[in-house]
């Protein structure tokens, strides 16, 4: 049996959406505490910009594009749980967590290549960052599809499709900072 | 939020692909004011496109974009109060020492 | 919830038995909860305590072995003080004050079963233990704890060859990210569920200020942690990795941890201090039988002092190499936020004026909270002046300063705290008569301890050093018997809290029993049993009004309880 406490709405938001909005806010502050220190970095070591001409812009925008169209399936799949459609908001959330695992396949392939290369994380001010910031990107990335799959499961049997929601603006806000570290990364030369 | 009108989900992601493109393509003019805007600036619009409509805050209640809007304001704040230190090279006591050596050692291919 | 599945949420006659470890360690009940986190914060007081204690002999008897510890090396001293900071700080007044009360009372005060979501609760506290033990077991590492100081300033925290604790300071920077995250779990925990799950009826402007300022903590602490979880990232790094992110050797600096630091740690302050303000507000409105003076002005100078908190952390970087110009800047907004604080004492001032003060143990403490954190409050003006913080800076005044604010939250506010609402946690009361003798003897052996510091610190004796005897200007004789003076009253304080802890054990299972509202309160908590029973009301209340209506005209009793229609 839930306490009531978890039923109740005095605020006109539901609880779970209420509670993904802070748990974005809290994050809003660890990347922007990470991203203003690189930026920071960047801009008074103009050296920088020929390490960053190293990093692969074609891959960066392939991954851009995986995460822009996963943003989309989640979108989808939220759409077809307020319809009542839990089946497919599973079907939909299981193409999100393949753009997910795309991503993440991809980020390896890319890392693997850089380091055999000798761009290691502690090559140099620009390669801590990008590893550093890409990295704790992409453990949002897994642990999103982590718990993306957990929520198909139920949203499957039709079970809590609000979850659906909650996952999917959590994956917009992933998708959100790869948005940014995309040109801070990669463009930016 | 099952009273509102669903944008068409398509038609923003055709936009997003479309800026996307444009920001690979920006930096290809060679011009370090174009790179800025086409790197930048789009992906504030990209952001934007992304925030309002998927993850729906255009719906959402006011005070969800301005708890948002705060952190961010929050960042610049930190970051105004932090670069005049650390993006300083030079005080009158000490310098940082520029690490060209290590530039140097960076392997190239 | 699972274990609790067949058990109604509302008609709670059907109580089956649980065993012990599903009702008192893997409980999802909030008050259960709370009482985790107040202990652990206890127990974990002892251990902060015990090493004042050691460094304070040190001090005091430099070279000597001190009893129940043995001879203090350099390296012991550096990780005594460091972990001393870090544990009152991180786990002692974050828990007890915002975890442990904020948890027991969110739910009782604004009329609720419990938290809008029990597991991730129970989950919050689990991490918050690991993170205890982690930092426990980093002193028995090999090279011992961290002693680079908790505010962990690199490089002395990032290369192990300068602070030779190559795990001692990688598990402290472990433990203090974990904690972090058990708090961010917790405050996004309070924030919904004030939020959302207040009784019927209850607005804003309903619910008691202790409520509102642990909300308010809640979300200063997640908007500034932010910046330290990634710095704490890129600190572990420059540990573990070999990146060079505080290295300037390698194109970092080192000034960019200090302001990653700082802006968490002067909010961190105000979270601290913000819940033992409003814990003093309820006391003093239930003991002087007064509406509290201007809830709605206290509450915006809340919101405000929270904005503002954003803005003057540098002041604690004055002699860091920062920019002159931005000094200036910090200066201003450092004594511009003294303003509200010093409001808000006036108001609390204002509440008392006229009423009809009963001077009960809680009671006591409250008033003494205001008395003291005025000290620290006023000494903080000297410090946030960039000239004279010239002089100050790393001083002993500096020292006592922060322990004239943080020792009157941390200690005087959670003591008001426990004192208050131990009946309604435990169902007895405690010995007013010990209670008092309790009181008396902290605060006054408190100032005898910190009023030298400030002296010495005035006469320029610097922080975070061994032995005096190795700096002649101050090896005097005057100024070591201000340390002796300092070092005994600790001993005295010490020895004081044990009639606390007994007083505390022996009202646990001897205490006289207490009824539903025993100080004639008018807030939701005292309208549940003594102690609440799981899910708190057979039938969860209606508010009516403000949590502060005390002698009424109108009524024939000094008080109108927030669930009475009328």
């Amino acid at each position: 049996m839930r306490p009531i406490a978890t039923t109740r709405s005095a605020s006109g938001t539901p609880t779970g959406r209420l509670a993904v909005w802070w748990v974005i806010a809290s994050e809003i502050v660890i990347f922007g505490g990470l991203l203003a220190s690189y930026i920071m970095f960047r801009l008074s070591h103009p050296e920088w910009a020929e390490y960053a001409s190293h990093t692969n812009t074609w891959i960066g925008a392939f991954n851009t594009f995986v995460l822009l169209t996963s943003s989309l399936s989640a979108v989808l799949a939220h759409q077809a749980a307020e319809a009542g459609n839990g089946k497919k908001a599973a079907k939909l959330l299981y193409w999100t967590m393949l753009g997910g695992i795309t991503f993440a396949v991809v980020k390896g392939f890319e890392w693997n290549m850089e380091i055999s290369h000798g761009f290691t994380i502690s090559s140099n001010g620009f390669w801590s960052f990008y590893y550093t910031a890409a990295g704790l990107h992409a453990l949002h990335v897994i642990a999103g599809v982590v718990i993306m799959g957990i929520v198909a499961q139920t949203a499957k049997q039709n079970l809590e499709l609000h979850r659906v929601e909650l996952i999917g603006i959590y994956w917009h806000f992933v998708d959100l900072v790869w948005i940014f570290l995309f040109p801070l990364l990669y463009i930016a030369k | 939020m099952s009273e509102h009108a669903h944008p068409n989900y398509f038609k923003i992601w055709a936009w997003l692909l479309v800026l996307l493109s444009i920001s690979v393509a920006g930096p290809m003019l060679e011009i370090p004011v174009v790179t800025l805007i086409t790197a930048f600036g789009i992906a504030i619009v990209k952001a934007y496109l992304v925030a309002r409509n998927f993850m729906h805050l255009n719906v959402e209640k006011k005070y969800v974009v301005y708890l948002l809007t705060t952190m961010v304001v929050f960042m610049l704040l930190f970051f105004a109060g932090a670069a005049p230190d650390v993006m300083n090279q030079e005080g009158d006591q000490w310098y940082k020492p520029k690490v060209e050596a290590e530039a140097a050692a960076t392997p190239h291919h | 919830m699972a274990e609790h599945a067949g058990e109604a949420a509302h008609g709670h006659d059907g109580h089956h038995e649980m065993s012990f470890w599903s009702k008192y360690v893997f409980s999802t009940d909030h008050k259960i909860i709370g009482m985790q986190y107040m202990f652990t914060g206890m127990a974990m007081a002892l251990i902060g305590g015990f090493m004042a204690y050691v460094f304070r002999m040190q001090l005091a008897f430099p070279g000597e072995a001190v009893p129940g510890f043995g001879g203090v090396s350099p390296a012991d001293y550096n990780s005594l003080i460091t972990n001393h900071g870090t544990i009152m700080i991180f786990w002692v007044a974050m828990p007890v004050l915002i975890a442990g009360f904020g948890n027991f009372l969110i739910p009782l005060m604004i009329g609720c079963d419990d938290m809008v979501f029990p597991k991730i609760n129970r989950l919050s506290y689990q991490i918050f233990l690991l993170s205890a033990i982690v930092l426990i077991v980093s002193f028995f590492v090999q090279g011992g704890g961290f002693g680079g100081a908790w505010t962990a300033y690199p490089p002395l925290s990032a290369k192990a060859e300068y602070s030779l604790t190559p795990l001692g300071s990688t598990l402290w920077l472990v433990a203090v990210a974990l904690e972090f995250v058990a708090f961010l779990l917790g405050g996004i925990n309070f924030v919904t569920t004030t939020m959302n799950s207040r009784a019927p009826g209850m607005k804003m402007y309903d619910i008691p200020m202790v409520i509102w300022m642990i909300v308010v903590a809640s979300i200063l602490f997640m908007a500034s942690v932010g910046p330290l979880i990634a710095g704490a990232v890129m600190l572990f790094m420059d540990q573990n990795v070999g990146t060079g992110f505080f290295d300037p050797g390698k194109g970092g600096d080192p000034i960019l941890w200090q302001h990653l630091f700082w802006f968490f740690g002067h909010p961190e302050v105000y979270v601290v201090l913000l819940p033992a303000m409003g814990i003093v507000a309820d006391i003093m409105t239930v003991f002087s039988r007064k509406k509290l003076f201007a809830y709605r002005t206290v509450l915006y100078t809340v919101f405000g002092t929270g904005v503002l908190s954003f803005t003057v952390w540098a002041h604690h970087q004055f002699i860091a190499g920062v920019d002159p110009r931005m000094a200036h800047i910090f200066t201003i907004t450092t004594l511009l936020i003294s303003v509200p604080i010093a409001e808000m004492c006036f108001v609390y001032i204002a509440t008392l004026y006229g009423g009809s003060i009963q001077l009960s143990t809680p009671m006591l403490w409250a008033l003494a909270f205001l008395a003291e954190f005025l000290i620290g409050g006023v000494t903080g003006i000297f410090l946030g002046a960039s000239g004279a913080d010239v002089y100050f800076h790393d001083t002993y005044f500096v020292l006592a300063h922060f322990h004239y604010t943080f020792f009157p939250i941390a200690i005087i506010g959670v003591f008001a705290g426990i004192t208050y609402w131990f009946p309604k946690m435990f169902g007895r009361h405690l010995s007013e008569f010990w209670g008092k003798v309790h009181f008396w003897g902290t605060i006054v052996a408190f100032n005898c301890i910190f009023i030298p510091l400030f002296m010495l610190g005035a006469a320029g004796q610097h922080r975070r050093i061994y032995n005096y005897n190795h700096f002649p200007d101050l090896a005097t004789p005057e100024l070591q018997r201000l340390r002796v003076i300092a070092t005994s009253a600790l001993l005295v304080m010490l020895a004081f809290q044990a009639v606390f802890l007994i007083n505390f054990f022996y009202s646990l299972f001897k205490g006289k029993k207490a009824e539903k509202n025993p100080y004639n309160a008018n807030t939701l908590e005292w309208t549940a049993a003594s102690p609440p029973p799981h899910g708190n009301w057979a039938e969860l209340p209606r508010v009516y009004r403000g949590p502060y209506e005390y002698s009424h005209p109108d009524r024939d009793t000094d008080y109108w309880p927030q669930n009475e229609p009328n």
